[in-house]
């Protein structure tokens, strides 16, 4: 895989480009301008960013209003506040009073290592699947983040998209098609499938390749958009795979891993599974890397998991 | 001698009144303290400020009103029916089985523009609305309705600071200062004391007056924008329960249906007042 930027660094240029060209865009921010790359935004567009202080609740209520009378707001805040303080504004006065704000939140999961559990978004996924009228994306790579931001601009409906900010490999083809609510699959294998989310999509990948040297076909399938989920690309890769496997940077309750349970159970499919995302615990300290080798999160771990996986006798009944 | 605007106003409050405490009985629900509280100051704003009305919703240069203390909706509701937004006869299925007329606003009711009902929401969004008009060069204003009580939210001094900041000469605040929460005085449960010297250090243009006095709401509203550059807030002294002598001032009137002797003897009152006026019954 080629190296690429921090998805974060993609979205900031990508959304400069876009409001250069449409002084309807605006940039809210809660003092994350520099967090958020958007230095370079603010420099060029004063006009086009609002500034409102390290109050996220409030955030989110102005975006909601200046949505309604016709803005296109990307409201940006690092996830973790953003979707904790403000959960009631998005719940609220963007979701339920359906103002088609793109709530924006950066340095997700455990994108801030350790600095600790009050800066990891790992309920986010949970909480806003939970709420009806707002989509949730997630790109894994810097073309999904450029062209989730390009379609954003004119998505009628609540969305959240969610970045970490780790410089990530490309794993497309610039020319990839990307369509909100469709997965892209990296790797067909029928022996297991991997249905993974952002920033750890790549590793996903890698744990394919070391895979297929033993022999073991593995599918890989970003599922950048959570809601609505692609629910006929997880049902066919539940048919065409012996096991299936999610992975996430997220609780493992109530994200993508859970959400694709629901579909399979209610859909009589029975097969090998395993959700890998952080386990409900105190959050061991360590860098983003170094959080993702603990609980498994790698090549090698997912490997590992799979093997096992494939390995143990399928229980039936008791 | 009262303008005669001032008149019609007077005896379409009362009016107002009537069909708040008549739509509560009939649901069997309803906050009836805090609609006949805030009634006056939006049958002013409706009727004689701001620039909206069924024809013009849809228009962009339209004034926006928000009613943050989203549970005093049926005075809304009551308003709005008699802007003609909707027949009053949807009325009549107020938080009954699928209805849209729920007990806090929502934009499923026509004339109706956010979904408030959490309290501390509508400043934020009102300050956002602001913020486009300005940034688009738009005259519109936006008017919204807050309780004391509801100040206690955190969010709306975090609102506050951003008003002040962008300069939002084209938001007017208006608190429903009745003195009155669920639990009791405002005073004693948290102590939001001070309010004139609070919102005036967060930068508003502050006037105060009686907020259930049509004359005077018509006068304060007629210096809009108070200062340019600063966001107006008028701090609207009210009596919850207004207009019902029993109801007036009672903290158990927070959400109290009136019984059938209660409510006969309310629209009694109701007569009583608009005799005063000399104007039949009806005939507003």
């Amino acid at each position: 895989m080629e190296p690429g930027k921090a998805n974060l660094e993609v979205f900031a240029a990508t959304l400069l480009r876009l409001a250069q060209a449409d002084p309807d865009i605006l940039v809210v921010t809660s003092d994350s301008r520099g967090s958020g790359k958007l230095t370079p935004f603010a420099k060029a567009l004063p006009e086009q960013i609002v500034e409102i202080g390290i109050a996220e609740q409030n955030l989110v209520g102005v975006s909601a209003g200046l949505a309604s009378a016709g803005k296109k707001v990307f409201a940006v805040s690092p996830a973790c506040f953003l979707t904790a303080r403000g959960l009631e504004q998005i719940k609220n006065d963007v979701a339920y009073s359906d103002n088609p704000v793109k709530v924006v939140g950066i340095s997700a999961g455990v994108s801030y290592g350790a600095l600790g559990t009050t800066h990891h978004s790992l309920h986010d996924l949970a909480v806003l699947q939970a709420i009806n009228n707002i989509d949730i994306v997630v790109p894994a790579d810097n073309f999904e983040t450029q062209m989730v931001i390009e379609t954003a601009v004119s998505h009628p409906r609540p969305l959240y998209i969610r970045f970490g900010k780790a410089a990530m490999p490309h794993l497309h083809a610039p020319d990839v098609h990307f369509e909100i609510g469709k997965a892209i699959t990296l790797a067909t294998g029928d022996d297991v499938t991997f249905i993974a989310i952002g920033e750890t999509v790549p590793r996903a990948v890698q744990a394919s390749h070391l895979l297929a040297a033993q022999g073991i076909a593995a599918g890989v399938m970003s599922m950048h958009t959570l809601k609505p989920l692609d629910e006929t690309a997880v049902l066919h890769a539940a048919r065409h795979s012996q096991a299936i496997i999610t992975v996430e940077e997220h609780s493992v309750y109530g994200g993508l891993g859970s959400t694709v349970a629901a579909l399979l159970m209610q859909n009589r499919l029975s097969l090998p599974f395993k959700i890998v995302g952080i386990p409900d615990e105190y959050t061991v300290t360590g860098s983003q890397n170094e959080i993702f080798a603990h609980y498994g999160i790698t090549g090698e771990g997912l490997a590992d998991t799979a093997q096992q996986l494939l390995a143990a006798p399928v229980k039936v009944g008791m | 001698m009262l303008q005669p605007i001032s008149k019609t106003l007077e005896l379409k409050s009362i009016q107002y009144r009537r069909k708040i405490l008549t739509i509560i009985k009939q649901a069997n629900s309803g906050h009836t303290g805090g609609s006949l509280s805030a009634v006056d100051i939006l049958n002013v704003l409706y009727n004689h400020v701001m620039n909206v009305s069924p024809e013009n919703f849809q228009d962009t240069n339209r004034d926006r009103f928000i009613q943050s203390k989203g549970h005093s909706v049926e005075a809304l509701y009551v308003v709005l029916a008699d802007k003609g937004f909707y027949p009053e006869a949807a009325l009549d299925t107020l938080n009954q089985y699928g209805s849209h007329f729920i007990g806090h606003p929502t934009r499923k009711v026509n004339g109706i523009e956010q979904n408030t009902g959490a309290l501390g929401h509508g400043l934020p969004i009102a300050v956002g609305t602001a913020l486009a008009a300005k940034k688009d060069g738009r005259s519109y204003r936006v008017f919204t309705l807050l309780g004391d009580g509801e100040l206690e939210e955190g969010s709306n001094w975090e609102a506050s600071m951003s008003a002040a900041h962008y300069g939002l000469d084209n938001l007017v605040v208006i608190v429903d200062y009745n003195g009155l929460q669920i639990t009791g005085r405002v005073e004693t449960v948290t102590g939001i004391t001070n309010l004139r010297e609070k919102f005036t250090a967060f930068g508003y243009a502050v006037r105060e007056v009686n907020g259930n006095s049509i004359p005077e709401l018509i006068a304060v509203f007629a210096q809009l924008p108070f200062e340019a550059g600063k966001p107006n807030l008028v701090l609207a002294h009210t009596t919850k329960g207004k207009g019902i002598s029993f109801i007036e001032n009672q903290v158990d009137w927070h959400h109290h249906v009136p019984t059938d002797a209660e409510f006969a003897t309310a629209m009694a009152e109701l007569d009583t007042a608009q005799a005063a006026w000399g104007a039949s019954n009806g005939t507003w």
